[in-house]
């Protein structure tokens, strides 16, 4: 990718950015985030379908700010993700200045919000047709096995909160698990905290929530996060017509209603 | 008496359904005393999260209920709270957590009656499911 | 004690299953479960999968759960009543199909929990344990054994290690008393070994670096905030290298309980989290991931060895398959080994 190279080390060289986030090779045939702040270290990046990995989660990191403006090497959740962030106020216009490659394999620079808005409205209004379809396959199940299922799934978890770390969206320097007064969510990984941990995860992130998978594949134990994510995700839709991640002013769902919000449960 | 006898917890709002529960019993409505009524100054208030909590602490059905919409004493908290049942009930049951084990109402300062009959539907559905034997289970699961 | 060699078929072990299951132990062996391969409670031969490098989670679930009761309490007024766990309750287990590495990270466990307070529980569980270990026939790049003391075929740790020799045949080396009382007990299963040897069988895992160098050069390094900060970057600071790693032992204590009654519970805690170490003053003495990251290495290569003459790590790779953002250790290690000092 050399385009991303020389952009990168053009930056870097004028001193407009301190740091670019990006890729570069990894473990095996694995990619890894990168922290370039020389020029020299440019040689390293990369860019190609194995970056799935949401680098907005660095964005918020105090040790990542304090190096300096930083370019961010995007894919489109992390493009979203940046969306999600500007809307929620955790960054500002300043802080943006980031490269993407387009399913023509061009670079491109988005170095304003409103840029970023123009390139991920090209991302599908919902879940893919097969995200919807595997969705459905768990909605169809009977509630004794939908409940079998996910005790099985739960029992699993360890509470080593990959899942949080590498969520974008996750990022109040205090967790509501980190609270011991009172503890509200159990520390220990028994199957009921487990329990209680995943669905308040999955809640906290309801219409913020970028789909970019990073929860499931940290998960060291396989769970299918993003099953409960894309639950949400749909029903958020599907609900309030409202979707994450794709404008820098948005109103956030769970803090704001309409007078007309429709359900057909309450008595 | 061998007979089972559920547990219910009521989260409640102060202006509206507590007031509604308060004026079933000055009304001398009887109704079924199953229930513990739990008092919010707004539904806006309860936490998606102190559901669980009543069942992981031995409640076999829940009642959530508050002021009529465009009647909250706050203007909006019973239209956050909503949209908020909206999507968490959408998510336990789809994690097959039974829903019909929690009952959402808008019950007014007025409608003491409705209060009546909405415990005692529920305390009777829930009598008919059973205790919540799985959600008992889990509470003592994954311990070594 | 020396170590007799023997041999068993993989029949004769099947039958061995049944004999511990008979005698009321339970057999904690890999078992695949979609496309994850781990620990997980058998009751044969047949569900047990050795395909894999290695597991995902550690055997020291095995005496280390990740949430383990200390006891149980009640209250009435002012008189408070404590039950501990009975420690004869506690099952006998057989760990069975764990690797050199696993076996070798039991003495590192051991030399935290019976450091200068025996912890009851760990030693109860540890006695009651039976380690019968599978010898490695293949290796990853993440693997780093020989680096650390340990090897393919190393036996240390281990009661008893098979190495699947081809055939349907395991060499059986009985290690430990223990392992010679599993032996007798299976009576017959475990045949003289005549001529037969393992070396052939092994994976060969080429030493990655000296260990003679890391302490000295973490010493050196310590100060040096740049290279730290450099190396953990990328890190997000969750807990799952030391929830996977067999060595690690931190813990935390929460009490639940609800009006007058409840249990005492520990679980696993990572040094890793941002609120490890912050005290109740507010003060946080490791505020930085680069602070933690280098504490990591510097508890499992510098503390440990000086404090309890053990190293804490085994070179089994699992924290760095596990990373979700590629830490990669032995790169790492690497890195400090080779450091201009």
């Amino acid at each position: 990718m050399e385009a991303l190279k020389n952009k990168a080390r053009e930056w870097l060289d004028s001193r407009m950015v301190q740091l670019v986030i990006g890729y570069s090779q990894g473990s095996g045939d694995s990619v890894r985030a990168v922290f370039v702040h020389d020029p020299g270290q440019v040689e390293t990046l990369l860019f190609d379908s194995r970056c799935r990995q949401n680098l907005a989660v660095y964005l918020l990191k105090p040790e990542v700010k304090k190096m300096g403006k930083a370019a961010l090497v995007a894919n489109l959740t992390t493009l979203r993700a940046v969306l999600q962030l500007a809307a929620e106020n955790q960054i500002g216009e300043h802080d943006v200045l980031t490269l993407t490659v387009n399913p023509a394999g061009e670079l491109l620079v988005l170095s304003t919000l409103e840029a970023i808005e123009t390139y991920v409205a090209i991302s599908a209004p919902d879940l893919s047709v097969e995200e919807k379809a595997e969705l459905e396959k768990y909605e169809k199940l009977g509630m004794e096995e939908r409940w079998q299922f996910w005790q099985e799934q739960f029992s699993r978890c360890l509470k080593c909160y990959a899942c949080r770390a590498a969520c974008p969206l996750c990022y109040c320097s205090r967790c509501t698990v980190e609270c011991n007064q009172p503890q509200w969510i159990p520390v220990p990984a028994h199957d009921l905290g487990n329990l209680e941990w995943n669905v308040m995860r999955a809640m906290h992130l309801a219409g913020r929530c970028v789909n970019c998978g990073d929860c499931s594949r940290a998960c060291p134990v396989n769970i299918p996060l993003y099953l409960l994510n894309q639950k949400l995700i749909s029903d958020v839709f599907r609900n309030f017509n409202a979707r994450s991640g794709m404008a820098a002013k948005a109103e956030n769902t769970l803090s704001t209603f309409k007078p007309n919000d429709k359900e057909d449960f309450i008595r | 008496m061998s007979e089972f006898q559920p547990k219910i917890v009521a989260f409640v709002c102060n202006w509206c359904t507590y007031a509604g529960a308060d004026l079933t019993g000055t009304s001398r409505m009887k109704y079924s005393p199953q229930v513990s009524i739990i008092r919010f100054p707004c539904t806006g208030r309860i936490d998606f999260m102190l559901l669980l909590k009543a069942f992981a602490n031995g409640a076999d059905g829940i009642i959530v209920s508050g002021c009529h919409p465009n009647d909250c004493h706050y203007t909006s908290g019973n239209f956050h709270a909503r949209r908020r049942w909206i999507l968490f009930r959408g998510l336990l049951d789809f994690m097959g957590i039974d829903t019909r084990r929690i009952e959402f109402s808008w019950i007014s300062a007025a409608e003491g009656a409705k209060w009546a009959q909405l415990v005692n539907t529920t305390a009777e559905n829930i009598r008919k499911l059973g205790p919540f034997a799985n959600y008992e289970k889990l509470r003592h699961q994954g311990v070594s | 004690m020396e170590i007799e060699i023997k041999v068993i078929s993989r029949d004769a072990l099947e039958r061995v299953f049944s004999l511990w299951l008979a005698a009321g132990k339970r057999i904690l062996a890999p078992k695949k479960t979609g496309e994850l391969v781990d620990f997980a409670w058998v009751t044969q031969l047949s569900e047990v999968c050795l395909d894999q490098v290695q597991t995902v989670q550690s055997p020291k679930l095995a005496i280390f759960p990740k949430v383990e009761e200390l006891f149980s309490y009640q209250t009435a007024f002012d008189q408070v009543t404590i039950q501990d766990r009975p420690l004869e309750a506690l099952e006998e287990i057989v760990v069975f199909g764990l690797r050199p590495c696993d076996a070798a990270a039991f003495a590192s466990l051991a030399a935290i929990f019976t450091w200068d307070s025996p912890d009851q529980l760990f030693s109860a569980r540890f006695e009651k344990m039976t380690l019968v270990g599978v010898s490695c026939a293949r290796a990853d790049e993440y693997c780093f054994c020989t680096s650390v003391g340990g090897g393919p075929g190393a036996t240390t740790g281990s009661d008893i290690l098979l190495t699947d020799i081809g055939s349907g045949e395991y060499l059986a080396e009985i290690i430990s008393e223990k392992g010679r009382q599993t032996v007798q007990a299976a009576a017959g299963k475990f045949q003289p070994a005549a001529g037969k040897e393992k070396e052939s069988h092994l994976a060969k895992v080429v030493p990655s670096f000296a260990l003679a160098k890391i302490t000295p050069a973490l010493a050196a390094l310590f100060d040096d905030d740049a290279f730290w900060a450099e190396q953990s970057r990328r890190c997000l600071g969750c807990g799952a290298c030391a929830y996977v790693c067999p060595t690690c032992a931190c813990f935390d204590i929460q009490d639940e309980g609800a009006g007058d009654s409840g249990k005492r519970l520990r679980c696993w805690d990572s040094c890793g989290f941002s609120m490890f170490t912050l005290h109740t003053s507010g003060h946080n003495p490791r505020p930085l991931q680069s602070q933690r990251w280098r504490q990591r290495l510097m508890h499992k290569f510098a503390y440990m060895p000086e404090r309890q003459k053990v190293l804490g790590c085994v070179g089994c790779g699992r924290c760095s398959r596990a990373c979700p953002v590629d830490m990669n250790v032995l790169e790492h290690l690497r890195a400090i080994a080779e450091a201009k000092i």
